[in-house]
């Protein structure tokens, strides 16, 4: 049933809304993990964020894409719930401190051992539009012990323009999405997020 | 559906045959020289096939079709505008309002009413536009956001818009019908570029506006002028209601403003230091470097039509 709805949604909905009435930039497509275990890190600015880099790719991939989302904010009311499970598949992540440490990413761990591809924002939240906010150290916790689990960054420019926080007016513009190379090897939390943050640096144009 | 008159039907015949030649050049070209890498120029005709047969198709359909076509064209190409040059971000309500101004312009075109579509944008819009501004309140930016927005609207609403007026105007010429002057202003302003291009490569060596276009040359300017002045004289009776006096007017019309559009957009491409506006169109770059003549001359040929005929 999710593997259906999930595959309608992203055919009939939001891949013509991302790539007609949106539209994409896209610089280093091939740089996209297509192979499970991985996981993405992308800066975030608008919930437009995860609809892109779903949208990215082929719908026989779909169903592996999936978002990680505070279960606070996602699963406050049964609407939000009931889209965030049939439409996105996304794992949700208990972080108010109800779950211990060790289990917090579990769902997590299941999902990328079934060769899954997790989206994470390393900034947690969306912060102010088009502006980056400190990386948090999550991502690093849930990748740490696990061999094999690259992690790639995307860059986005424009989705905060286009849907901000807060605001429920969508503007179209084209968004620039700029993918970079995995990131292979860190010990730790800060050696992760300097990378990120040279790419994220960088890829600004 | 498929109604299409008899001279529209040879023009588009003979686009196609033209494009058929070229991909055989292509094709002929990449086995003659097999080191050499022929992908951009691959991806352009593959793009001109694409472009020729949503154009074509489109027209042929229905009237409604057609303009449904240009509408969405004008969309594309403000919000590629609007998306290359940085707005603030307060801008993004007005936006939303030049957005829907583009509805509005081709109801105006679909309905035939002439004195709404002519002044809709110069005047209604253009008053419009700094009063959403001013509600939104933010001063720092906001001569150079009104102005941004309004022009960004211009170009790509307002100046497409007129292709699809061509299309109300009552036939004159039946054996043309209503799609030939769209057809001919088309291929004239696309075979401008391209008769200016050949000519710069061929005979190219003075320098119009280096600053600007360092590969614009007088020679390529002028060649094409002149070829498209020719061609257009022979080909205005038989697209549209011109005669072939007028008709050789129209094509020193299209010569000349092509030219403008095309470094007008290069200008604004230079300013804010990109190559391209964009990567929709495959070896082509955005929808506006490959709109930038028509952007100019749209409205020019348009009005010398109207002028000259209605």
């Amino acid at each position: 049933m999710k593997k259906i709805t999930k595959l309608l949604f992203f055919a009939l909905i939001m891949k013509p809304i991302i790539f007609i009435i949106l539209g994409l930039n896209i610089k280093n497509r091939d740089k996209l993990p297509t192979k499970g275990g991985a996981v993405i890190a992308p800066n975030h600015n608008s919930h437009l964020d995860t609809m892109v880099i779903m949208s990215l790719y082929p719908l026989s991939l779909i169903e592996r894409i999936r978002p990680v989302g505070a279960a606070d904010y996602f699963m406050k009311n049964k609407i939000l719930a009931c889209f965030s499970i049939y439409c996105l598949d996304l794992i949700p992540l208990h972080r108010d401190g109800s779950t211990s440490k060790e289990e917090l990413f579990t769902n997590c761990h299941t999902a990328l051992n079934n060769k899954d591809i997790l989206i994470l924002f390393p900034e947690g939240s969306r912060g102010k539009p088009e502006q980056m906010s400190r990386l948090k150290k999550g991502l690093f916790y849930m990748v740490k012990d696990l061999e094999n689990v690259s992690v790639t960054p995307i860059y986005m420019e424009g989705l905060g323009t286009s849907l901000p926080r807060g605001e429920a007016l969508f503007v179209p513009f084209v968004c620039n999405v700029s993918i970079g190379d995995p990131i292979v090897v860190f010990e730790t939390s800060k050696q992760l997020n300097t990378e990120l943050n040279e790419f994220f640096t960088h890829a600004i144009t | 559906m498929f109604n299409i008159a008899q001279n529209a039907q040879y023009a588009m015949l003979s686009i196609i045959i033209l494009l058929v030649i070229s991909t055989l050049i292509y094709i002929y070209k990449k086995r003659a020289n097999k080191q050499k890498d022929f992908t951009e120029l691959k991806l352009r005709i593959q793009s001109w096939w694409w472009m020729i047969a949503i154009v074509f198709f489109s027209l042929s359909i229905s009237f409604k079709t057609a303009v449904i076509f240009f509408a969405f064209l004008s969309f594309l190409a403000l919000k590629e505008f609007l998306s290359i040059i940085s707005i603030r971000h307060v801008d993004r309500r007005a936006v939303f309002w030049a957005y829907l101004s583009i509805p509005l312009q081709y109801y105006w075109v679909s309905i035939g009413w002439y004195g709404m579509f002519i002044i809709f944008i110069p005047v209604y819009l253009f008053l419009l536009i700094p009063i959403r501004l001013v509600l939104i309140g933010q001063t720092d930016g906001f001569i150079r956001s009104s102005s941004l927005i309004h022009w960004a609207v211009m170009l790509t609403v307002f100046s497409i818009s007129h292709i699809a007026y061509l299309l109300v105007l009552p036939v004159q010429n039946e054996l043309a019908g209503a799609i030939g002057p769209v057809l001919f202003l088309l291929f004239m302003t696309q075979f401008n570029d391209v008769s200016q291009y050949v000519f710069g490569k061929m005979f190219g060596k003075h320098k119009i506006i280096p600053k600007v276009s360092p590969n614009k040359t007088w020679e390529g300017f002028l060649g094409g002028l002149v070829t498209i002045t020719i061609i257009s004289g022979f080909l205005a009776p038989f697209l549209t209601p011109l005669n072939t006096f007028y008709g050789f007017i129209a094509g020193f019309i299209i010569g000349i403003s092509g030219f403008f559009g095309d470094v007008v957009i290069s200008s604004v491409k230079r300013d804010i230091k990109i190559k391209d506006t964009g990567t929709f169109i495959p070896g082509h770059g955005g929808i506006l470097d490959r709109l930038d003549s028509l952007l100019y001359t749209a409205p020019l040929f348009f009005h010398f039509l109207y002028y000259v005929r209605y």
